[in-house]
C-alpha cells in the first residue's frame, strides 16, 4: 500500500479540507499522520461544548474558537514541520472561487449540509479537481469520490430534503410530537421573539375579534410580566384550541383536542411553584445564561415532565426572556443551544401535544427533534476519515480503477462491516454535470420572478448568487458590484409576474441561469400550467431535474422517482457539524434491506447506473491482488 | 464507583456537566449505556498506532477508567502513526511509552481517569485483572495473547479480551466475550435479548483449515502463518522481515499440508505484503481498526447492539472489512 509512489504522491499534494468538525478532526490528524503537508481547511464555525466528546483536537478551554485554527495548533504540536494553512470563513465566500480551487490536488470534504456539499461539488467540477465527499449518522457512514468524467458527481443522484409538514397540519391538527415541536418552534417562539415582521401562520387563529386591533401577542405598556404570560398562555393554549373546536368539519374524523387553561393545569395557583427558585441548591455552577430549569429546581434533561411542571417551564422561561434578555426579543431565532429558548420550546410543544393526546416528551428529546440534531459518535468519524485517505491517496496516484464508495455499517452485510462498491458513472441526465435543460411547469401568469428566483433557482437548483437571462436579456443579477441603478431595477423585476417582465416569460421561453461562482450554467425550458394542486405547494414542478425525491417502489419492484412535496422552509437549517450526507440513509436502508439479494443491492444503489458493482471476489475465484507497482498500474490475478 | 473518572450523580444519573459533553452520542447509544460505560475499566497493553486511536475514542466516549501498560522506552520510531507523543525528545526521551501516551490522553477528557500500569504483560496474573472489565491486546506474541486470554477466562467476574494488530495496510482483531447476552435492535425498531457464546483464541485458531468456508478471509490464514512461525523461532511480533519469506513460506506449506488446505487460499503476495509491513503502521488502517474496536468495546460494555464474533480484518488493498466467526458452527 505505502509503496514508494504512494509517499512521493503524499508528498507533493496539496490538499483542501472543507470542514473541521466531527469527521475534519479525525480526517485533519490521520492526513498529517500519513505523511501529507500541505493542508488547507476551511471552516466557519467555532468550537462547542457538545463538540467536545468527538472533535478530539478542541479541549474546553477552546470552546468559541474557530475550528480551523484550533485544529490546526493542534495538529502542529505532533506534527510541527507541515504546512497548514487555516480559513475560519464559510466555503461559500467569494475568496474561495474556482482558481481558488484549482490549487489543489485533491479536495476532502466533512460537511454537515446539502448547501455546502452541492456548492463545493459544482466548484470541484468546474475546477476538475477531485473531490472525496463523506458523511456520518450514528454508526453509518460513507465515503464517496468525484472525478469528472470518470465517476458521478456528488448531485447526479437524488438527495432527499429534509421532511417538512402541511401548514394545516401545524397550525390546526397536530398529531405527531414532532408536529408541536414544529409549531412551538416556527410560529410561537418565532411570533413572541423573533422578527414581528416575519409571516406567521399562526397570526391566522390569533384575533380576539375584528374589532381589536392590537395584537396579542404584544404585551401592553406596564402590563405586569406574570399577567402577560399567563394571558399568552391561555390564549395559545386555551382560547386557540377552543375557537378551533368550532370548527366541527374538522374534527369529524378526529380526535378533539381540550383547550388547557392555566386555572386547569396549575389549578393552585402558579406562585406555588414545588423546588421554588435559588433555595434548590445546586453542585453545578451557577449558569450564566437564564434558565427556567434551574429556576425551577429541574435537573435531569432526560426526564418527562407532568403537564404542571411544562406549564411552569413555559411561564418561567417567556417571563426570563422579557427580564433577562430583553434586547433580544424581535431578533432571536431558535438555536438549538440557546437552553432558555430550548426550555420554552420544548414546554410549549408539550402542553400543545397534551391538549392533541399526543405523549409527551423530554427537553432532552425536543431539543433533538427542534434542532435537527444529528447522532454522532467519535468512531464512526474515525473509520470513515481512515477511508477517505485510503481514498485520497488512490485519486493522487491515479488509480482510477480502484476507485472505491464505501459504506460503513451497523450490522454486516455479507460478512462485511465496511463495504466498497465500484462508483457510479456520471448521470448524463444530471443537471450539473451535463448540459441537459431542465423542464418548470408554472403558472406564467400568476407567478413573480421573485418565487421562481427562491424556490426554483436558489432553493432547488443550489445556486448561491444567480444570473437570469430571458433569451438575450437579462433580468436579474445577484452580488456585489451591481450599479445602483441596475440593482433598482431587478429589485423591480423581482416583484413582476413572469409574462410582465421585460422580456415576457411564456410558454416556450427558454430562461438561462448561472452562477459564476460555481460556474455552473442551465438551461430552464418554461411550459405554462394553470393550475397546481396541493401537492405542488410551490405552485411550480421542476422536470429533468434530479434533485430530492421521494422514491417509490411499486409492486413489481420498479423504482420510479417522484417529486418530494416540500415546503422551501425546512425544518432548520442549522443541521449540526457531520451530519448525515442526505440520501446516505436512502441508501444504507436499501442495502441493509436487500442484503438478501445482492442483484437487488446492485440496483437499489442507484436508479441511473447499470454500471455499479459491489467489489467482491467471486465463489471460484482466487483472490484478487493489486499490484503496488504504479508503473503496471492494473489488477494481477494470481495463480 | 471509586474515585476515577465521570462520577455519575445522585441515583446515578449523569450530571448536567455529562449530558452536555455526551449529549450528541446519548443520541446514539442512549442513558443507560453512557452510565455503564462511566462504570467500566478497561486496560490497553502494548501502545502503538492502532491502540492510540482506540484510546482516543473509549477516552472521548467517557469510560470509567483506562490503565496503559507498555514499559518499552520511546523510540523515534513510535512516533511514525502515533500522535500522542510529541516529537521532542526533551519531552518522551526516557519514558515509557505508556507514561507518554497517559499524559496526551488525560487531556481529552477530564471525566476519564487514565493511568499507567508498569510491568510485563506476559506475566500479568489473575488477579490483577480483575481490576478491569475489558482487556485489549496488541503487538504480542501469540503466547502472551493465549496466556492472557486464558487469565482472563479464569477469573469469576467476565472479562472482555480483544487482540488487535496492524502490519501496515492490513489488519486484525479477536474478540472472546465469554458468554455475552445483550440487546438487539430489530429492523422494525423492536429490540430482542440475545445470547452468544465466544469461543477462546485457543479454540478458535485450533479449528482445523479444512473445516472453514472456502470463503474465509485469507487473511486470516495468513495471520495464523505468520504467529506460528514467529511462535517457532521465538520471535517479537514484527521483527520477522522479508528475508525470512522462504522458511515462512515451508511454515505454511506444512500448515496447509497438516489441515488439508490448499496452498492457493493463501496468496504468497499477502504474505509477502505482512513480512514487508515489519512493525509498520498506515495511520488510515490504524483509525479504521481503532474505529471499529472502539465501537465493539462500547457496545460490549453497554449490552446493546451486535458484538463482533469473533474475527474483524481489514485490508486496505480491497477496502473490505469483513467479520468471520470461526468456528462458524459454534453456538450462535
Ligand atoms: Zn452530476
Amino acid at each position: 500500500m505505502a509503496a514508494a509512489s504512494s509517499e512521493e504522491a503524499i508528498k507533493a499534494a496539496k490538499v483542501l479540507m472543507v470542514g473541521a468538525g466531527g469527521i475534519g478532526c479525525e480526517l485533519l490528524k490521520t492526513l498529517a499522520l500519513s505523511g501529507f503537508s500541505d493542508i488547507h481547511i476551511i471552516d466557519l464555525d467555532t468550537i462547542e461544548v457538545s463538540n467536545l466528546n468527538r472533535q478530539f483536537l478542541f479541549r474546553r478551554s477552546h470552546v468559541g474558537q474557530s475550528k480551523a485554527k484550533v485544529a490546526r495548533d493542534a495538529i502542529l504540536k505532533f506534527r510541527p514541520n507541515i504546512s497548514i494553512t487555516p480559513y475560519h470563513a464559510n466555503v461559500k465566500d467569494s475568496l474561495f472561487n474556482v482558481d481558488f480551487f484549482k490549487k489543489f490536488n485533491v479536495v476532502l470534504n466533512g460537511l454537515d449540509n446539502l448547501d455546502a456539499r452541492r456548492h463545493v461539488n459544482r466548484l470541484c467540477l468546474a475546477a476538475e479537481v477531485p473531490l472525496v465527499e463523506s458523511g456520518t449518522t450514528g454508526f453509518l457512514g460513507q465515503v464517496t469520490v468525484h472525478v469528472k468524467g470518470k465517476t458521478e458527481c456528488y448531485e447526479c443522484q437524488p438527495k432527499p430534503v429534509p421532511k417538512s409538514y402541511p401548514v394545516c397540519t401545524i397550525t390546526s391538527t397536530p398529531s405527531k410530537f414532532v408536529h408541536c415541536i414544529v409549531w412551538a418552534k416556527d410560529l410561537l417562539f418565532a411570533k413572541l421573539f423573533g422578527d414581528k415582521n416575519q409571516d406567521n401562520d399562526l397570526n391566522v387563529r390569533s384575533k380576539d375579534d375584528n374589532s381589536s386591533k392590537t395584537d396579542v401577542f404584544e404585551r401592553n405598556v406596564d402590563e405586569d410580566i406574570e399577567k402577560y404570560a399567563q394571558r399568552i398562555y391561555d390564549h395559545v393554549f386555551g382560547y386557540n384550541i377552543e375557537a378551533a373546536l368550532g370548527n366541527e368539519e374538522t374534527w369529524r374524523n378526529r380526535r378533539r383536542p381540550n383547550p388547557i387553561y392555566i386555572r386547569d393545569a396549575l389549578p393552585e395557583g402558579v406562585v406555588q411553584q414545588n423546588g421554588c427558585s435559588q433555595d434548590h441548591k445546586n453542585e453545578e455552577p451557577e449558569p450564566s445564561e437564564p434558565s427556567a430549569m434551574v429556576s425551577l429546581g429541574l435537573r435531569n434533561p432526560q426526564e418527562i415532565w407532568s403537564l404542571a411542571d411544562n406549564s411552569r417551564v413555559f411561564l418561567e422561561a417567556l417571563k426570563l426572556f422579557f427580564e433577562k434578555r430583553e434586547k433580544e426579543i424581535g431578533n432571536l431565532i431558535f438555536d438549538k443551544d440557546d437552553q432558555l429558548a430550548v426550555e420554552f420550546v420544548t414546554a410549549a410543544a408539550n402542553i400543545r401535544a397534551s391538549s392533541f393526546g399526543i405523549p409527551l416528551h423530554s427537553l432532552f428529546e425536543a431539543k433533538g427533534v427542534a434542532g435537527n440534531i444529528v447522532h454522532a459518535v467519535a468512531t464512526t468519524n474515525a473509520i470513515i476519515a481512515g477511508l477517505i485517505v485510503i481514498e485520497a491517496i488512490k485519486v493522487l496516484k491515479g488509480d482510477y480503477q480502484n476507485y472505491r464508495m464505501t459504506y460503513c455499517l451497523e450490522h454486516p452485510s455479507r460478512k462485511m462491516l465496511l463495504m466498497p462498491v465500484e462508483p457510479f458513472e456520471p448521470n448524463k441526465s444530471c443537471y450539473v454535470c451535463s448540459e441537459t435543460p431542465l423542464v418548470l411547469e408554472v403558472n406564467t401568469k400568476t407567478t413573480k420572478l421573485r418565487e421562481v428566483i427562491e424556490k426554483v433557482i436558489k432553493s432547488k437548483l443550489g445556486m448561491n448568487l444567480p444570473l437570469v437571462m430571458v433569451g438575450a436579456t437579462l433580468v436579474f443579477e445577484d452580488g456585489e458590484g451591481l450599479e445602483p441603478d441596475e440593482a433598482a431595477n431587478y429589485a423591480l423585476n423581482l416583484e413582476k409576474i413572469l409574462v410582465e417582465l421585460p422580456a415576457p416569460v411564456l410558454n416556450g421561453t427558454k430562461l438561462t441561469v448561472e452562477d459564476f461562482q460555481q460556474e455552473l450554467k442551465c438551461s430552464i425550458n418554461i411550459k405554462h400550467r394553470d393550475e397546481f394542486d396541493e401537492k405542488e405547494p410551490d405552485g411550480m414542478v421542476l422536470a429533468g431535474w434530479s434533485g430530492p425525491v421521494d422514491k417509490q417502489v411499486t409492486s413489481n419492484g420498479e423504482k420510479k422517482p417522484v417529486p418530494s412535496a416540500s415546503r422551501t422552509e425546512e425544518l432548520d437549517g442549522t443541521a449540526e457539524d457531520i451530519s448525515e450526507k442526505p440520501g446516505m440513509k436512502r441508501k444504507l436502508n436499501e442495502i441493509l434491506e436487500s442484503k438478501e439479494n445482492f442483484d437487488a443491492l446492485q440496483t437499489s444503489l442507484d436508479v441511473g447506473s447499470s454500471s455499479a458493482q459491489v467489489v467482491d471476489d467471486d465463489e471460484d475465484e482466487d483472490l484478487i491482488m493489486f499490484d503496488e507497482d504504479p508503473k503496471q498500474g492494473k489488477k494481477k490475478r494470481l495463480q | 464507583m471509586d474515585g476515577g473518572g465521570a462520577g455519575a450523580g445522585a441515583e446515578g444519573e449523569l450530571t448536567a456537566q455529562e449530558t452536555a459533553l455526551y449529549d450528541r452520542q446519548i443520541r446514539v447509544w442512549g442513558v443507560d449505556a453512557q452510565k455503564r460505560l462511566s462504570k467500566a475499566h478497561v486496560l490497553v497493553c502494548g501502545m502503538n498506532g492502532t491502540t492510540i486511536e482506540f484510546c482516543k475514542n473509549i477516552v472521548l466516549a467517557g469510560v470509567g477508567s483506562l490503565s496503559l501498560m507498555d514499559d518499552h522506552i520511546v523510540t523515534e520510531d513510535d512516533l511514525n502513526a502515533n500522535f500522542l507523543i510529541p516529537p521532542d525528545e526533551s519531552i518522551y526521551g526516557g519514558r515509557s511509552r505508556a507514561e507518554v501516551c497517559c499524559e496526551s490522553l488525560k487531556d481529552f477528557n477530564p471525566m476519564v481517569r487514565v493511568s499507567v500500569e508498569t510491568g510485563d504483560p506476559s506475566l500479568i496474573d489473575g488477579e490483577f485483572l480483575d481490576k478491569f472489565d475489558t482487556v485489549v491486546v496488541s503487538h504480542a506474541s501469540l503466547k502472551t495473547k493465549l496466556f492472557i486470554n486464558d487469565n482472563c477466562r479464569k477469573r469469576s467476574k467476565r472479562i472482555a479480551f480483544y487482540a488487535i494488530d496492524c502490519k501496515d495496510s492490513c489488519g486484525e482483531i479477536f474478540v472472546d466475550l465469554q458468554e455475552h447476552s445483550y440487546v438487539q435492535k430489530k429492523p422494525g425498531g423492536e429490540t430482542e435479548q440475545q445470547e452468544l457464546t465466544y469461543p477462546s483464541l485457543q479454540e478458535a485458531i485450533s479449528v482445523p483449515w479444512n473445516n472453514l468456508p472456502r470463503k474465509t478471509t485469507k487473511l486470516y490464514f495468513a495471520m495464523r502463518v505468520l504467529e506460528n512461525y514467529e511462535l517457532s523461532v521465538e520471535r517479537s511480533p514484527g521483527e520477522t522481515t522479508l528475508s525470512d519469506m522462504p522458511a515462512v513460506l515451508a511454515r505454511m506449506k506444512d500448515m496447509c499440508d497438516k489441515m488439508s488446505l490448499n496452498e492457493s487460499q493463501i496468496p504468497a503476495p499477502l504474505i509477502e505484503r505482512l513480512l514487508s509491513a515489519g512493525k509498520k503502521e498506515h495511520p488510515p488502517v490504524c483509525a479504521i481498526l481503532g474505529g471499529i474496536l472502539g465501537q465493539e468495546v462500547i457496545k460490549s460494555i453497554s449490552c446493546k447492539g451486535d458484538t463482533i464474533k469473533n474475527f474483524f480484518y481489514f485490508d486496505a488493498a480491497d477496502g473490505k472489512g469483513v467479520i468471520e466467526n470461526i468456528p462458524p458452527n459454534s453456538a450462535n
